[in-house]
């Protein structure tokens, strides 16, 4: 019996610490840690609502625009605000882009050295590697000329001795699987997935002006002026044109990169569609306004929750079922820290009661992480592109069920084959799929409105603060890359009095609750096998496959204003 | 302008393979840090090295979003930096080694290359309650950064949050936070603010680093002049209307849709230094003010508390705005905008500036390729 520490939990967001029991080469237990607390919704107290877009975009840098769009929509909701049909529209585009190009990011930069063993490349023959890519896509990148200028640059890192990022890699341990070609191949896609993001993420700049970081949302629309006539207009038909040029540049890659690669990798690992399922409750906010956003049901990615594997029903999610629980972790409730609080009555008193750095173990059976255990009916929820895309299928969402069926169908595979680790992979890189397609559906539905005249980017009718009411509370949904997201804002007197945000990875990484009960990380660890407890590679594949966003899990709801005297001037 | 539409494979092409992309991308290096032609050969040869320097990238109370900037980065790549130029052997967001490993690899730099790695940190470093705020591997990032800022050859803050403690240090601040220099005092820290950095500006100093062994000038702040000397309002391409009293008068107005001046709207421009207007971001594509907001000033210092509220109209600007509180913006940029009324480009005004400061260090760049 061992017990295995991995931190830092690398190729994630934010800081994360995984300690884990292995007994027979199997993991028995495990316990997530989030190691790092900055307390940006006190930092908002007091500050003009308007603007608090600009302060909680920055809890992420990596699912930058989420945590602004939850807050505008929080601010708009608290003040009885309609924003255009065009501002929607943006957000719209501004969303999915996201999600596209983090999912991509994800599979490629943050996933894939799970499962591709980077120095077994330089073992590939290129003309078998230029057969396998055209073997499964038509993408053009795939000669055998090609492959061997990838390898070689392979070949020339390992030879210097200096393998950058490579360098402190898992290669050649036993659980990786991939014939040298098919490694050869996805290292050459690792490297066109950096120009990809990069390349993609103009969608961004034109309409958040830049990346990571946008700054362009407003409360009660968008600050991209609008006009079929003005060249120095932020939104023209010129710059329509080339979102829509981008847009369709980028399905090519989805279609005939990423989905093909995940199919491929998912055959040589078909094992991993039976490991990892976890706390098997999926809850989704429901994403992507087709309508108004007074008509909360319209959603291109539908609101419900999932309880026990049970695809035969889906549940309504009320938000009045939300609480946290501090028991395990450093912070105190007034009550005592058994009871569970919603996020309205919620009080956090930060209080370490760690071991005293530097350390070697946590002390598990006490408190040992920053972040709270969100609970739904005091259940633990998973959330995130599975849980999504289990939701629109329970839901009979037509475009995911066929979506689905044939992938499941390619791969010879039940539905339950989607509760695991490899079923949040494919969950990912078909979502990224179907929303690659909405995209150019937005953006043409953005210049036909540009075309009929209709300009419309923003309701200016409550941007003066004395229009408002003395007191206004009010919440704001989204469905982020990672998975459900929330923010409740309370303003009075124009100031913002107490902001809270309860975001996907404290719903996916969070601790242990009063009866004990794990995290969806934790519970998905269990039964991992582990064959070098020294280099816990099937460990990083399960905990990898949520896609970890540790800055945004860490939050500090503090109701009642005290214990803040560090104050500076 | 390269096209925005180049084909994917920009950042495959190794340079053994393709001399005349290499030439080409020396000479767009030169070009960013506004050196003479004639160092391009020198320029080549710095990056030419058969041992790549090495560089650790920490991350303490941070978002994550400078690193991401950084894959955004086009001359050189992402790719480029990590594997032709650099040996990037630490960065938490996209390293191969997790854990234990990851660590070893930290240790081994810090022990094999004391004196010669570039240490760039992100995010800010908490101090209250012996720092435990933030850990990684069970030590404080107080700890870490005292420990590897000090055995550096250079260290380089990116993103507000490691220069002054940006976002995580404002206001009541309930973890102590503070910048990288505050932390560690008596450590050299070249600060690149903003939020998050420009990566172009990163990818230059980089680049000047790899060539000169050397940074470039710096203002009082130990910010490169050639990317933090100039006033946002003065580089604006909408400061014709500012000059004409063309403004924004509600969002979405005839005068948003026709690109006029942002400042009644709470726009910091003229308060605000960064040569964002000019290089832009995402390969040049855009800044926030092209995309109808207002600057924040994220590249001013302590500007979450400084500048905010973000849409209050800014007091007392007076027209053809050269007038800029002294405090703020530093003598030596004051120096800097006078000339910029005359040349209105950076890399006039700092291109004697960022040639290494002793022109008999052993180090100096090869001049031969002078025509």
């Amino acid at each position: 019996m061992a017990r295995i520490v991995v931190d830092p939990v690398t190729r994630i967001e934010g800081h994360l610490r995984i300690e884990a029991q292995v007994e027979g080469g199997m993991i028995t237990d495990a316990w997530s840690s989030g190691t790092m607390f900055r307390g940006i919704e006190l930092i908002l107290r007091g500050r003009d609502p308007r603007e608090a877009w600009i302060w909680a975009q920055r809890i992420c840098g990596v699912c930058t625009m989420v945590h602004a769009l939850a807050s505008v929509n929080a601010v708009e909701d608290a003040l009885g605000i309609e924003v255009p049909d065009n501002a929607r529209l943006v957000r719209n585009i501004i969303a999915a882009t996201q999600t596209v190009q983090d999912h991509v990011i994800h599979f490629y930069h943050l996933h894939a050295l799970d499962w591709v063993d980077v120095v077994s490349a330089l073992k590939a023959s290129p003309a078998k590697t230029s057969q396998l890519a055209q073997s499964i896509s038509d993408w053009p990148m795939s000669s055998e000329k090609y492959f061997k200028g990838v390898q070689d640059r392979v070949s020339a890192l390992v030879a210097s001795k200096q393998l950058s990022l490579f360098g402190a890699g898992y290669w050649g341990h036993p659980a990786y699987h991939l014939p040298p070609e098919a490694n050869l191949m996805a290292v050459a896609h690792y490297l066109e997935a950096l120009q990809f993001q990069k390349e993609f993420i103009h969608i961004h700049a034109v309409l958040g002006g830049k990346n990571p970081h946008l700054q362009s949302f407003l409360v009660g629309g968008m600050s991209t002026a609008m006009d079929p006539n003005e060249p120095d207009a932020t939104i023209n038909p010129e710059r329509i044109n080339f979102l829509l040029e981008v847009a369709k540049t980028a399905i090519g890659f989805v279609n005939q990169v990423y989905i093909p690669d995940v199919l491929a990798v998912a055959g040589f690992y078909r094992e991993w569609f039976g490991l990892g399922a976890g706390v098997g409750n999926y809850m989704s906010y429901g994403g992507y306004l087709q309508g108004s956003i007074k008509d909360s049901a319209d959603f291109f990615l539908p609101r419900g929750i999932i309880l026990n594997r049970d695809l035969s029903k889906v549940h309504p999610v009320d938000p009045a079922n939300v609480t946290e629980y501090v028991t395990h972790s450093w912070y105190e409730y007034a009550g005592g820290d058994q009871v569970a609080k919603h996020p309205y009555q919620g009080e956090t008193n930060p209080k370490y009661s760690g071991p005293k750095p530097p350390y070697e173990f946590l002390e598990v059976d006490q408190k040992y992480s920053w972040l709270k255990a969100p609970r739904y009916q005091d259940q633990p929820m998973e959330v995130g592109p599975l849980a999504r895309l289990l939701v629109a299928y329970a839901s009979g969402q037509p475009d995911v069920r066929a979506l689905v069926d044939a992938t499941l169908g390619k791969l010879k595979a039940p539905p339950a084959a989607l509760f695991s680790t490899l079923g949040r992979v494919a969950a990912r890189a078909l979502e990224t799929q179907l929303l690659v397609n909405r995209l150019v559906g937005w953006i043409e539905e953005l210049g036909n409105n540009l075309a009929n005249g209709n300009v419309r980017i923003h309701n200016g009718e409550k941007w003066n603060p004395a229009t408002w009411p003395k007191t206004a509370q009010g919440f704001g949904f989204f469905e982020a890359p990672r998975g459900s997201l929330g923010h409740w804002v309370e303003i009075e007197n124009e100031a913002i009095k107490n902001y809270q945000a309860v975001v996907p990875s404290t719903w996916n990484a969070g601790p242990r609750d009063a009866r004990g009960q794990q995290g969806p990380y934790e519970a998905a660890l269990v039964k991992t096998p582990v064959a070098d407890p020294d280099r816990p590679l099937e460990l990083l594949r399960t905990i990898h496959s949520f896609d970890p966003c540790l800055a945004c899990a860490v939050h500090v709801v503090d109701a009642r204003g005290h214990k803040y005297a560090r104050a500076e001037a | 302008m390269k096209s925005l539409h180049s084909p994917l494979p920009l950042a495959l092409k190794t340079r053994g393979v393709s001399r005349r992309e290499f030439v080409k991308f020396c000479n767009l290096m030169v070009a960013t840090l506004a050196l003479p032609p004639r160092y391009v050969s020198a320029v080549g040869k710095a990056l030419s090295q058969t041992t790549r320097p090495v560089l650790v990238w920490l991350e303490f109370q941070d978002c994550a979003g400078n690193s991401e900037s950084m894959l955004r980065t086009s001359n050189p790549s992402v790719a480029e930096f990590v594997l032709d130029l650099l040996s990037w052997e630490y960065h938490e967001l996209i390293m191969a080694g997790a854990g234990k490993q990851a660590e070893e690899a930290l240790e081994r730099v810090v022990r094999e290359h004391k004196g010669e790695y570039i240490a760039v940190v992100e995010g800010a470093i908490p101090t209250a309650d012996d720092g435990v705020y933030c850990t990684i591997a069970g030590r404080t990032a107080l700890e870490i950064a005292k420990h590897v800022c000090t055995s550096s050859a250079a260290n380089i803050a990116v993103g507000a949050c490691a220069w002054d403690g940006g976002l995580v240090r404002a206001n009541p601040n309930p973890t102590g936070a503070v910048g990288l220099q505050e932390a560690v005092p008596g450590v050299k820290v070249i600060n690149l603010g903003g939020c998050p950095h420009n990566p172009a500006n990163t990818a230059a100093v980089l680049t000047h680093y790899l060539t000169f062994h050397d940074m470039p000038a710096l203002d009082q702040y130990n910010r490169p002049l050639f990317a933090y000397g100039n006033i946002i309002h003065d580089q604006c391409e909408r400061r014709a209307h500012y000059d004409a009293g063309r403004f924004v008068e509600e969002w979405g107005d005839e005068g948003h849709r026709k690109g006029y001046c942002l400042y009644k709207m709470g726009c910091k421009g003229p308060e605000a230094t960064y040569n964002c207007p000019t290089v832009r971001w995402n390969d040049g594509t855009s800044w926030p003010v092209k995309a109808g907001h207002g600057c924040i000033a994220c590249a001013s210092h302590r500007f979450w508390d400084t500048k905010s509220p973000f849409y209050k109209r800014l007091p007392s600007v007076p027209g053809f705005g050269v007038d800029v509180t002294a405090d703020e913006i530093g003598w030596v940029a004051t120096g800097a905008v006078a000339a910029a009324m005359v040349a209105q480009v950076a890399g006039n005004i700092i291109r004697d500036k960022i040639r290494p400061k002793t022109r008999d260090d052993a180090k100096k760049p090869d001049d031969s390729g002078e025509t």
